[in-house]
């Protein structure tokens, strides 16, 4: 276990840019507090490059690559690679993209690295939409929300696809080390964080990071909510390692979908049968996982 | 000296990447390219090449990852053809806007569809703009010696800028010569170590690829455009050096195969130069005064050497192995642009030749030679671009 007098506070510096209450900022800022100084970041196109990197408000106190939208996974091969010829294997490299940068425009890239088994840590922020352009579904979106390109009119186009389930994915690949986690959980979270630093190979972290400006819920209410996700049993905290995959985190009385709906703008829409199917689907999962 | 041994082009930039030490190699197949990548990949295998090799799962990666890898001071390369140079494009503008000296072989090969793995320049030509030196050979031998100089020209602190060799598919890549592969030692002292001043370090974090408002990404360009300049002498200097080491050179950026008194001078870029110089040699032996410029480096474009070979001629023909559609071929509108900026004025039309393949035999050669001769007695081009092997007349 992570014990809070031993994580530094200096490789996020003062000055980013990003939102009060924002949530992708939380997991980078938790995850490098785990990692410390020996530590190469490659940020994408993203909520976090934009409010990290841009000169003079550069946040970042480790060294920073970034990259193209698509190519966190294979900027991370590029650096492992370039570290291991120079005898520096010992610097952990650090990829951290979006939701949209993971699992939809970065997939493919992120199935190769994993696949030849090179040694990283990636960490999946997931604010379920491609905030940094204004709030377009991804694949990551759930269902039932309203995003920029999922608006609702009279057409009621809402979201009507679930998430993509990243765990899963990369469980296919057979990863040494995959966690689903949330902010709202930073023991948990950053415990992950270590066990992915200490995994020989490719290890991935999947985290809720909610974002108050595409999720229309108050800057106050980030890790509230993040945790309401959990309790409601929406986000399961589950880890793949050693093959197996395993729910981490088991809710006893799971708290009613409809708190975690009612509670944010992008669901505002959302008729009460719409939410009643919704718990219908959450209790079905956890029926078949128990 | 070192050994003579009958290869194609690829393996022969093969052995120019092994003479130059390279460290990172990350690349995907791609026909006529391939034979590159895997003879790398034999001679790491065979232990006569210390290099980590990248088996990325696309070109998107191969070119990420060689951007990432050069960031840590990594010597790297890579080599595509065709749609694998059309999927990189996004990453080599991180690689040239972040001043990273990678070098990629592109074996030139036309663009699908019509789907066609077979020889012309629209590939490169496409990524003109990209901020990549483009270097184009003529040889096997040519292109072993100039992969070499690619990295020499790549690092050199005042240019920083990665580079593209460009050789042409099949007529190159596939074909066999003799090829002189030098010494170790010899290249040893003509290229040494890679050591950026800017690097991946975790003692001094820098921000790699930062981003910039408009008060200052003008700058960044501007200093990229001066590193870009500054390779055309650089390069003519690392050809010369080479020369005195190796004992082979290229004649810089723009050879001139007997210009200095030619009234009809052709300028071509890769292997159909050696076609157009025995066609200079016997249209001389029947009185014409014939010469050709071999346009070797791209981009930086050579405007003043490229004047310096044609200023005298009468005629000048350019021909190119790709199109701007809606307009002319690339290099003819490079060359205008350049007699023009030197207060010159000389009749010139474009020939557009070779496409997809398609063969051009010294005969076609001396047609243009004879169109060259016509204009020179007219004063001026009928029709400034022309089509040459068409199966149908225009
Ligand atoms: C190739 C490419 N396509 C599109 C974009 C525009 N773009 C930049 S960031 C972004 C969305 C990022 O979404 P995500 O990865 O979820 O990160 P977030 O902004 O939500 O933090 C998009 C579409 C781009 N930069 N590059
Ligand atoms: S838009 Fe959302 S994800 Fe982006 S910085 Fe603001 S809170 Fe964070
Ligand atoms: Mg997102």
């Amino acid at each position: 276990m992570i014990k809070l007098q031993d994580i530094t506070e200096e490789e996020l510096l003062y000055g980013s840019l990003a939102c009060a209450g924002c949530g992708g900022i939380i997991a980078l800022r938790m995850a490098l507090k785990v990692l410390g100084k020996n530590t190469v970041l490659v940020l994408p196109a993203g909520c976090l490059m934009a409010t990290c990197g841009f000169f003079p408000q550069m946040a970042v106190n480790v060294p920073l690559v970034s990259t193209a939208f698509p190519s966190t996974p294979s900027t991370v091969s590029g650096l492992v690679a370039g570290l291991k010829v120079k005898g520096k294997e010992d610097i952990t490299v650090l990829g951290v993209a979006g939701d949209g940068g993971t699992a939809d425009i970065g997939l493919q890239a992120l199935s190769g690295s994993v696949e030849r088994g090179e040694n990283f840590v990636y960490i999946c922020y997931d604010n379920e939409a491609y905030m940094n352009t204004g709030g377009q579904r991804s694949s990551e979106t759930p269902y039932g929300a309203w995003t920029t390109t999922t608006p609702v009119g009279r057409n009621k186009m809402w979201e009507d696809k679930p998430k993509k389930d990243l765990l899963r994915i990369l469980a296919a690949h057979n990863i040494p080390y995959a966690a689903r986690t949330s902010i709202s959980h930073p023991r948990e979270y950053m415990d992950s964080v270590r066990k992915a630093k200490e995994t020989k190979g490719p290890a991935v972290i999947h985290v809720l990071a909610p974002c108050p400006s595409g999720w229309g819920t108050d800057t106050s209410k980030t890790v509230e909510l993040a945790r309401l996700a959990v309790e409601t049993g929406i986000w399961e905290m589950a880890e793949y390692e050693n093959g197996k995959y395993k729910v981490t985190k088991i809710i006893k009385n799971r708290k009613p979908v409809k708190e975690y709906i009612k509670a944010q703008g992008r669901y505002r829409h959302l008729p009460d049968e719409e939410i009643e199917k919704m718990q219908k689907q959450v209790d079905e999962y956890w029926k078949a996982m128990s | 000296m070192g050994k003579r041994e009958f290869i194609n082009g690829n393996n022969a930039v093969a052995y120019g990447v092994k003479l130059a030490r390279a460290e990172i190699v990350a690349a995907y197949p791609i026909t006529p390219q391939t034979k590159i990548v895997e003879q790398i990949s034999e001679f790491i295998s065979n232990g006569e090449m210390n290099a980590e090799f990248i088996k990325v799962e696309s070109e998107h990666t191969a070119m990420s990852a060689c951007y990432a890898a050069s960031c840590t001071g990594a010597r790297t390369f890579t080599a595509t053809s065709s749609q694998g140079l059309l999927y990189m494009f996004e990453m080599m503008q991180f690689t040239s806007g972040q001043r990273r000296p990678v070098v990629m072989a592109n074996v030139n090969r036309a663009i699908s569809p019509p789907w066609t793995i077979w020889l012309d320049h629209q590939d490169s030509i496409s990524t003109r703009d990209a901020g990549w030196i483009q270097i184009y050979v003529e040889s096997a031998q040519e292109a072993l010696d100039t992969t070499i100089q690619c990295f020499k020209v790549a690092e050199n602190k005042e240019v920083l800028t990665p580079v593209m060799i460009c050789l042409d598919a099949f007529v190159l890549s596939h074909t066999e010569e003799l090829v002189d592969i030098p010494e170790q030692a010899e290249i040893d002292r003509f290229l040494p170590p890679f050591e950026p001043d800017y690097k991946v370090d975790v003692n001094r974090p820098l921000t790699i690829a930062a981003g910039t408002a408009p008060n200052l990404y003008m700058e960044f360009r501007f200093t990229q455009q001066q590193g870009m300049l500054k390779a055309i002498n650089l390069w003519k200097k690392a050809d010369e050096e080479f020369g005195r080491l190796v004992g082979r050179s290229y004649g810089g950026v723009v050879e001139n195969y007997k210009c200095s008194d030619a009234d009809v001078i052709l300028v071509t870029m890769g292997s159909l130069s050696s076609t157009a110089k025995d066609v200079v040699d016997s249209l001389r032996e029947q009185g014409t005064r014939a010469g050709l410029a071999k346009l070797r480096l791209y981009r930086p474009f050579p405007e003043k050497e490229i004047f310096d070979a044609l200023k005298s001629a009468k005629a000048i023909g350019v021909v190119d192995r790709s199109l701007s559609f809606g307009f002319e071929g690339s290099v003819f509108s490079d060359v205008k642009a350049a007699l023009y900026n030197n207060n010159c004025c000389i009749p010139g039309v474009n020939f557009i030749v070779g496409l997809g393949g398609r063969d051009v035999t010294a005969d076609d050669l001396k047609k243009m030679y004879d169109k060259l001769q016509y204009i020179q007695k007219n004063g001026k081009a009928e029709q400034t671009v022309e089509f040459i092997g068409l199966r149908w007349s225009e």
